[in-house]
């Protein structure tokens, strides 16, 4: 019953189009049976995320004959992740996403092999990540997915200037927000990577501080005034917000009410505290299957060369029929992760302090920073200009925050290096003073 | 403490569960889904995948029809079928195995084939809310769809083949309220505005406020004024962009400067002058809207009329009457930089109007019972009430029956002769997927299923494909790549195009169950080689 015949007739479908070849397959593919045997026995797969996204692409990628899988993911299950994430069971709640995830898939598809890490991405070093053929993010984090995005361009060699090619590991992108989503394909180095179209994702919705205290007018500055104003200053419960405790949440919803009723703003419901205190994405198990799938289609095909790859950009939205669009996203010939050309950060005036391009690389659209770190070459020493990430080199660097950039004795074309928690890799800033002073 | 705080609601563990779809469609969406039964047909890997993006969400019930064995073939490609179910039914086992998803589901099946119950029992699909069809043969195919027309339930029919997906939706008649569309345009009615707003704007002397409560007035108030000037002058709204242009202009010389700061201006009136594109516009009734209202099943009601075309006809009431020309007020106001005090003010005279409105709508729905021989509480209040807010938007798609286009004499196939013109047109999968059925029907396989007779097949299978051109009255098709691509296929499903086709069939049904959204009209196309993707109408 399990001998060599029901294997071949189990991949009967995979074998169909990977042993055959047709009219629109890509030039360099070759139809054998050692193609299902590589997908089978050597094509090693790296997923990010064992959510929504994670839990579909595993069972896709077994399915598509991948069976030498990984699957990283430091979240625990939680109640409100089964009406989607089906791989996990009521008895399932607290345990690992990752592990439960590689446990249901190789007791269902006998000979996947699964492997579970229970760990956040950066816990891992480029030599892990190096041993795999392709990585697929089903990721609700940009900084995230940016994280990884520099993690495999670090893993790129050039050879005088040129691309290896053999250090290229592409990276398929998923993500989705209710009834819409999006699929990329991303070849390191060779087409657009996250940070070059990074201004597609906007910047998380804030109120104006002065709103929230002052005017408010919908019940969300109600919340957000509880949230960022009353919870420090009355501190409940002496820790910081758990949006996961029944308990804050509560009395973040009945101080909300009270504050709405003070100001006559209706509408303000315990479904809405919880999303906006936990920053909630609405999702649905259909999405998350449609785009996953995508992605796994797009694995296969790269795997096997069996047909050409999505090129490279896929939106999807389903609330009015089904609307799909697809567009070839440009490489920046200046990205900062992908470029290999140092960017370029135009200051334009003497007075332009330290802070001041610390919050410019943070506000800017293609940078959307985090908490970067700064330091520089002067006066032939490495100096830190400022770290906000080690409060012991914060205190001492605090200082330079309100110095201006020549002060600290940085000139035109001087080269910044800059750490944040969106790449592994430190980026090269170089400044250009383009005002007119001599005495600079 | 003056007051005790109000008590949390306590969070059941069932909203807890579905939360981040209830934010979505709603808990009366979600009431909808779990009163929901649907009948798939074939547990393929392509039924299965469509069932768990129902069963996940709740769905109330589902029925799987399909007299098929397990083979070593289904279990490559099928996620809810194990190694050691080979030969046992297939409905049975991917009923145990997607019941597993969800305690909340009830499921059962029926072994045998969807022909046999079509000829014996024909009454069995009576009571499902939408049928859905996966690998059904053309024979069958065009049975299901006259007896599911007959009876008014809607069908959906997909079908995957290598990297192509087809969907197929069968309704008679669907009527939507709730939309959701994604740039709702704001009901604002600066042109004509309704008795308690233009009091409350006559109220407001903009040359008089303080230059805090002047830089606090919310842009809506703004406009209003400017344009109010306006069309004193000019005796109709700006349409062109140059008169756009002109009207923003008037709204910039009306920020008042702080002597001391003078790089600061007011928000709000930058917002005015955004606005101007987007909020300033003849408020009539969308041509859309105006149709539904003018439909014949609007303006006659009879006995067997739906709540939809009541209500609907109730709105078309009041536009003639109340409404002076113009449906309920949507009551709802975007945000605006303003003080507390002005924004509440304002949005409650929106409110209140909307209320009003939606009262008038009510008591005439409450008449047209009577007339009709209703009772009172055949249409619940806040069913009329949900209906005003969402009147803008509301939808009703008229299809047609599957079976038509198997139908030479009836169908119209010009718009086939149309679309192939274009050469990047997705038309042509259609084309061949309906050879493919005709060559199934022929040799009881599909093209290319055998590896030793992809060659011949092709030929066959363009011989097919000219047959039904013929009968259509078109030329031959001259793609004979695309034919050769199907026959590599060989009928092979692969799992994840099937995964990709049923998260997108589930939320169809979903779009239907829970009247909500507006679902595909009626055919759609996918290419996952360039993940291009096509809607038609047949
Ligand atoms: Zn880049």
């Amino acid at each position: 019953m399990m001998g060599s015949d029901h294997m071949h007739r189990r991949w009967s479908n995979l074998r169909k189009v990977l042993e055959r070849s047709g009219p629109f397959c890509r030039p360099d593919f070759e139809p054998s049976t050692e193609t299902l045997q590589f997908l089978l026995d050597n094509c090693k797969i790296l997923v990010i995320g064992a959510g929504g996204l994670g839990c579909e692409l595993l069972k896709d990628l077994g399915l598509m004959g991948f069976r030498q899988i990984h699957v990283i993911d430091m979240d625990t299950i939680e109640l409100s992740n089964l009406n989607r994430q089906f791989l996990f069971r009521h008895k399932d709640i607290g345990s690992s996403k990752a592990e439960v995830a590689a446990k249901f898939i190789n007791s269902r598809i006998p000979g996947c092999n699964v492997i579970s890490h229970c760990c956040k991405i950066q816990d891992k070093a480029e030599d892990f990540y190096r041993q795999f053929h392709i990585v697929i993010c089903g990721l609700d984090s940009i900084i995230a997915r940016r994280w990884i995005n520099g993690m495999l361009l670090s893993l790129l060699v050039y050879e005088d200037g040129e691309l290896d090619r053999s250090s290229v590991i592409p990276m398929i992108d998923g993500g989705t927000e209710g009834f819409k989503g999006n699929v990329r394909v991303i070849l390191p180095g060779l087409t657009a990577c996250i940070e070059c179209t990074l201004d597609l994702y906007p910047p998380q919705v804030t109120y104006p501080l002065c709103t929230i205290a002052n005017t408010p007018r919908l019940p969300e500055h109600c919340i957000e005034y509880v949230k960022v104003i009353q919870w420090p200053k009355e501190n409940p419960f002496e820790c910081a917000i758990d949006g996961d405790d029944p308990q804050h949440i509560n009395w973040i919803y009945e101080k909300s009410i009270e504050r709405a009723a003070q100001f006559g703003i209706q509408g303000l419901t315990y479904r809405l505290v919880q999303g906006v205190v936990k920053n909630i994405i609405p999702a649905v198990a259909s999405t998350n299957a449609v785009i996953a799938a995508a992605c796994a289609t797009e694995a296969f095909k790269l795997a096997s060369s069996c047909s050409a790859s999505l090129n490279n950009y896929m939106v999807l939205n389903d609330v009015d029929g089904i609307y799909t669009y697809t567009y070839e996203a440009e490489k920046k010939e200046d990205c900062v992760a992908c470029s290999q050309v140092p960017k370029e950060i135009e200051i334009n005036n003497p007075k332009f302090k330290l802070n001041d391009l610390i919050e410019f690389l943070c506000e800017k659209p293609d940078l959307q920073m985090k908490n970067p770190g700064l330091t520089a070459y002067i006066n032939g020493k490495n100096k830190t200009l400022y770290m906000q990430t080690v409060a012991s080199i914060e205190e001492r660097t605090r200082e330079n925050l309100t110095k201006t950039l020549v002060e600290l004795g940085l000139r035109n074309g001087s080269e910044i290096n800059v750490a944040d928690i969106t790449t592994p890799s430190t980026i090269v800033l170089k400044l250009k003073f383009v005002y007119c002073n001599s005495d600079m | 403490m003056a007051s005790p705080a109000p008590k949390s609601p306590e969070q059941s563990e069932r909203n807890r569960k579905y939360d981040r779809q209830l934010r979505l469609w709603g808990d009366h969406g979600q009431a909808a889904l779990e009163g929901a039964h649907v009948c798939i047909i074939n547990a393929t890997a392509l039924g299965t995948e469509i069932l768990k993006s129902l069963v996940l969400p709740g769905i109330g019930a589902f029925t799987i029809v399909d007299g098929k064995k397990v083979t070593s073939e289904d279990i490559g490609a099928n996620f809810f079928l194990e190694t050691d179910s080979v030969g046992k039914s297939r409905a049975q086992i991917a009923t145990q195995m997607l019941l597993e998803l969800n305690s909340d589901v009830r499921g059962d099946y029926i072994d045998e084939e969807p022909d046999q119950i079509l000829y014996n029992s024909p009454d069995f699909f009576n009571n499902f809310t939408v049928v859905v069809a996966t690998c059904l043969v053309e024979k069958s195919l065009v049975l299901l769809s006259q007896r599911l027309w007959e009876l008014n339930i809607p069908l959906i029919v997909c079908r995957t083949i290598g990297f192509i997906a087809y969907m197929r939706i069968q309704v008679k008649e669907h009527m939507v309220v709730e939309t959701h569309p994604d740039n709702e345009v704001p009901d604002l009615r600066l042109d004509k505005p309704f008795e308690t707003l233009k009091k409350h704007v006559d109220s407001v002397n903009l040359d008089e406020l303080s230059f805090k409560d002047h830089s606090h007035v919310p842009y809506l108030i703004v406009l209003y004024k400017f344009l109010e000037k306006w069309i004193l002058s000019k005796r109709e709204l700006p349409k062109s962009y140059n008169e756009k242009s002109q009207l923003k202009q008037m709204i910039r010389e009306g920020i008042r400067r702080d002597e001391n700061d003078t790089s600061n201006s007011e928000e709000n009136f930058e917002e005015a002058v955004k606005a101007v594109n987007t909020c300033i516009g003849r408020t009539e009734i969308p041509e859309n809207v105006m149709n539904i209202l003018n439909n014949d099943q609007c303006i006659n009601l009879t006995a067997k009329s739906s709540s939809f075309w009541i209500i609907a006809k109730a709105v078309r009431d009041f536009v003639e009457n109340e409404g002076g020309g113009l449906l309920p007020l949507k009551g709802t106001l975007p945000d605006m930089t303003a003080d507390t005090e002005k924004y509440i003010t304002l949005q409650q005279i929106y409110h209140k109007q909307a209320i009003a409105d939606a009262e008038a709508v009510w008591r005439r729905t409450l008449q047209l019972l009577r007339q009709l021989g209703k009772s009172s509480d055949s249409i619940p209040e806040r069913d009329v009430k949900l209906f005003c807010r969402h009147a803008l938007n509301i939808y009703v798609a008229k299809g047609t029956c599957i079976a038509d286009e198997y139908d030479s004499k009836i169908f119209d196939a010009s718009n086939i002769v149309q679309c192939l013109e274009n050469p990047e047109s997705m038309m042509v999968y259609y084309v061949i997927l309906r050879g493919i059925e005709k060559f199934q029907t022929e040799y009881n396989s599909y093209p290319g299923e055998f590896d030793d007779q992809v060659e011949p097949d092709i030929v066959k299978l363009k011989v097919c494909i000219t047959k039904l051109l013929n009968e259509w009255g078109c030329g031959p098709l001259v793609k004979d790549d695309y034919v050769h691509e199907f026959c590599r296929f060989g009928g092979a499903e692969l799992h994840s195009v099937s995964a990709f086709l049923g998260g997108l069939a589930a939320q169809e049904v979903i779009k239907f169950v829970t009247n909500q959204y507006k679902p595909v009209h009626n055919t759609f196309i996918y290419d996952a080689v360039t993940s291009n993707s096509g809607t038609f109408f047949f």
